[in-house]
């Protein structure tokens, strides 16, 4: 499993990238073979769907609160010019300071600029995929910050100098025995094949850059725009330390995370909770309104939030794939899809993997080099149906192919469309063409023309029928 | 420490990002395709909202919070010992103090926080061992990360997902409910509430426009699956979640 190339932290992602398809097709060539590795995902994955059918189970209409969440959504979503000014309003007056980011450079600029303000040395971290997003770890590291993931998952993925595999479970694919290997190496603790143990040892390797560290930086499942409030949803607590501890709190988060109410929240909590992880609600979900206040024991100074936009605007200003906006970031898709169950993680080469990643990555980096991953999808719509906000995930795939053929047509495929339909709108040419066909498909077989060399290579011809289906039913 | 506003440096920013949302917004997006079978709820203006007909403000198609006191209870007791919470249920705060020592011995606590409130000073008589309170402008981060258990009250229970409710206003601030290896919540079962629905409420309703800077609905015990997705309690919060609840 370790013999494909992982997607490099350290560069930058912005600009074109001619060789993403090349490297798709190599890497999901090479996972595919690797089946042990394909069995632990699989096994890995075995406890989630069983918990969470025990969860939706509980809910006493699970299609009912589907359509609630995905009409809060939709309605956010779709007056962001106004919800957006709405809570940063009520942010500010909570005492928070809101930055803009217009792409991912402007991100990172302001987020070290504020490093430098607070005279920061030690950074402590709690999962954040638009960091990831942004490659913020790099950009800080080059400054000669210290920085730390203190999510366990995200932690492990950091000493392996990986990025995340799946983009809620950051390491589902290493197995025990190389974390522990991982954690001897980096923390000189002894060898151990307990999960337990392991955590333990996160535990207390943490709890002390907690105290230390100047500024901690989160992410954002929801901004509030009633009352100007950010919700992060996590499970292990150290979303809440790093927003605890620190002197100062800086989050980042993307435009589209907005919902007007904070009753929403109730309906969105609850569903995130049980379509991303099986569980009844996450273990924390928690909501932050600007700084300490006056009269409260602790918390940080200062509160920055980066809002940033990095193409959301641009999925905005497509009605027709708009709804990807509503994205809670589950990965309910990614645990159900067949193509990212066999392919893997890192295949994707993206922040964002498996089916919400394929709709949305072309949009984030450019339609003419990541539309392979509109074919990455046997279009069985299972992530559509796992969806607890209702987007059309699998139709987006096939806008994306349509929009890619009308923007750069293959002329190839073009071609090909056109002989086909010289043949099939002629009775006679598609009879003898098909007669034809079945007198040289054994031919075509041994003498893989290169036209259908890669085809081939995974696929079986079937044995040519001596009569064609037209003949036999003119006999019958 | 800098911790006024830089200078608007980001103006330009601001402008572009909205400009550029109002003209994607031109065009309408298509609702999202519905399955139940119920009317599309309608708000005021355009856009359907969240704003559901009355008879579905309870939102009947989420999990069951109960209907009366008991129900709540139940459902509330239940949902936590599957959380693998622990809760004990003591007459009085009396049997709570005695509670607590009890598992102070127990778990051989050396130091316990607390923070100033009617239901948990009482309890500091029946701690056996040293204490230390969280206060404003006194506050002790390494102090705090010394203790055993922290103990506090909270806003409210939601029975139907098991979750306690705690704020930055009333609960000890943000660390002491996660930083020491155990939690302890003392609470009432008048503070029961059915859904999560009714205690964001409740606290709107507390909270009179201003928030309290943190408000967190804790969900059992820390706990991580990041690991071959094996559940493992007590990744970076508290290990054991202990509630006592008193009439």
């Amino acid at each position: 499993m370790s013999m494909q190339s992982i997607p490099a932290t350290t560069t930058e992602p912005a600009g074109p990238d001619r060789g993403a398809k090349k490297r798709f097709l190599h890497d999901a060539a090479e996972h595919v073979r690797d089946t042990g590795h394909r069995a632990f995902v699989r096994k890995a994955l075995g406890g989630y769907y069983a918990s969470r059918d025990t969860q939706k189970s509980r809910y006493r209409d699970w299609e009912q609160a589907r359509d609630a969440a995905s009409l809060a959504k939709w309605s956010a979503v779709n007056r962001l010019d106004e919800l957006l000014p709405r809570f940063v309003a009520n942010f500010e007056a909570n005492g928070g300071v809101v930055h803009w980011a217009r792409d991912a450079d402007e991100a990172r600029t302001i987020v070290l600029r504020l490093l430098r303000e607070a005279k920061a040395r030690a950074v402590i971290k709690s999962k954040c995929m638009t960091s990831e997003e942004i490659h913020l770890n790099a950009a800080m590291e080059h400054d000669g910050y210290g920085v730390v993931e203190s999510d366990l998952g995200e932690f492990i993925q950091q000493l392996r100098g990986e990025p995340p595999y799946h983009f809620v479970f950051p390491c589902m694919h290493v197995r025990r025995d190389e974390i522990s290997e991982l954690f001897g190496k980096h923390l000189g603790t002894p060898p151990t094949d307990s999960p337990e143990e392991l955590t333990m040892i996160a535990r207390r390797h943490m709890r002390r850059l907690y105290v230390d560290a100047d500024v901690g930086i989160t992410g954002a499942n929801f901004l509030v725009a009633e009352t100007g409030q950010i919700s992060i949803t996590e499970n292990e607590g150290n979303a809440r330390l790093t927003a605890a501890l620190p002197r100062v709190h800086i989050a980042i988060s993307g435009i589209e995370k907005v919902v007007e109410r904070l009753d929403d929240l109730s309906v969105l909590l609850p569903m995130l909770a049980t379509a991303g992880a099986g569980q009844p609600m996450t273990c924390y979900n928690t909501l932050y309104a600007g700084p300490r206040r006056d009269g409260e024991t602790d918390g940080p100074e200062a509160m920055h939030l980066v809002l940033l936009d990095n193409q959301r605007s641009a999925i905005l200003a497509d009605p027709e794939q708009r709804d990807s906006l509503h994205c809670i970031r589950c990965g309910a898709c990614l645990n159900v899809c067949p193509i990212f169950k066999n392919v893997g993680g890192f295949t994707y080469g993206t922040t964002y993997q498996g089916p919400i990643g394929s709709v949305i990555t072309p949009h984030l980096r450019g339609l003419a080099d990541w539309n392979h991953l509109s074919g990455a999808s046997s279009l069985c719509g299972a992530c559509t149906d796992a969806c607890p906000v209702r987007i059309d995930i699998h139709h987006h795939l096939l806008h994306n192919r349509r929009n890619a053929a009308r923007t750069a047509p293959n002329r190839w495929e073009r071609l090909g469309h056109r002989a086909f339909v010289a043949v099939a709108s002629r009775p006679w040419v598609f009879a003898a063409g098909g007669a034809m066909v079945r007198r040289t498909l054994g031919l075509l077989t041994w003498l893989r023309p290169p036209l259908l060399r890669d085809w081939l290579a995974t696929r079986d011809l079937p044995r040519a029928p001596a009569r064609s289906f037209r003949d036999q039913w003119s006999r019958r | 420490m800098t911790t006024a506003p830089a200078p608007r440096r980001d103006g330009s920013a601001r402008e572009t990002i909205l400009a550029r949302l109002r003209e994607a917004l031109r065009t309408p997006a298509p609702l999202p395709h519905l399955k139940s079978h119920a009317p599309a709820p309608a708000g005021p203006g355009r856009f359907p909202s969240l704003t559901v007909l009355p008879e579905q403000a309870a939102r009947p198609w989420l999990p069951d919070g109960g209907t009366t006191p008991e129900e709540r209870l139940s459902i509330l007791v239940e949902n936590l010992g599957k959380l693998r919470a622990l809760v004990y249920q003591v007459p009085d705060l009396a049997a709570a103090a005695d509670l607590v020592g009890t598992l102070a011995r127990e778990r051989d606590w050396k130091q316990v926080a607390w923070h100033d409130h009617p239901l948990v000073g009482p309890l500091r008589g029946g701690i056996p061992c040293g204490t230390y309170e969280v206060r404003p402008n006194a506050f002790d981060k390494s102090a705090l990360e010394a203790c055993d258990a922290g103990i506090t009250a909270c806003e409210a229970l939601v029975a139907q997902t098991g979750s306690i409710l705690v704020s930055s206003a009333t609960c000890g601030g943000r660390a002491l409910s996660i930083l020491p290896h155990v939690h302890v919540v003392i609470a009432t079962c008048d503070q029961i509430v059915s859904t999560l629905g009714d205690a964001l409420h409740l606290c709107q309703a507390r909270a009179g426009g201003r928030m309290p800077s943190m408000l967190s609905f804790i969900t059992g015990p820390s706990r991580t699956g990041d690991i071959e997705r094996i559940l493992v309690l007590g990744a970076h919060g508290p290990k054991e979640l202990i509630v006592i609840l008193m009439p």
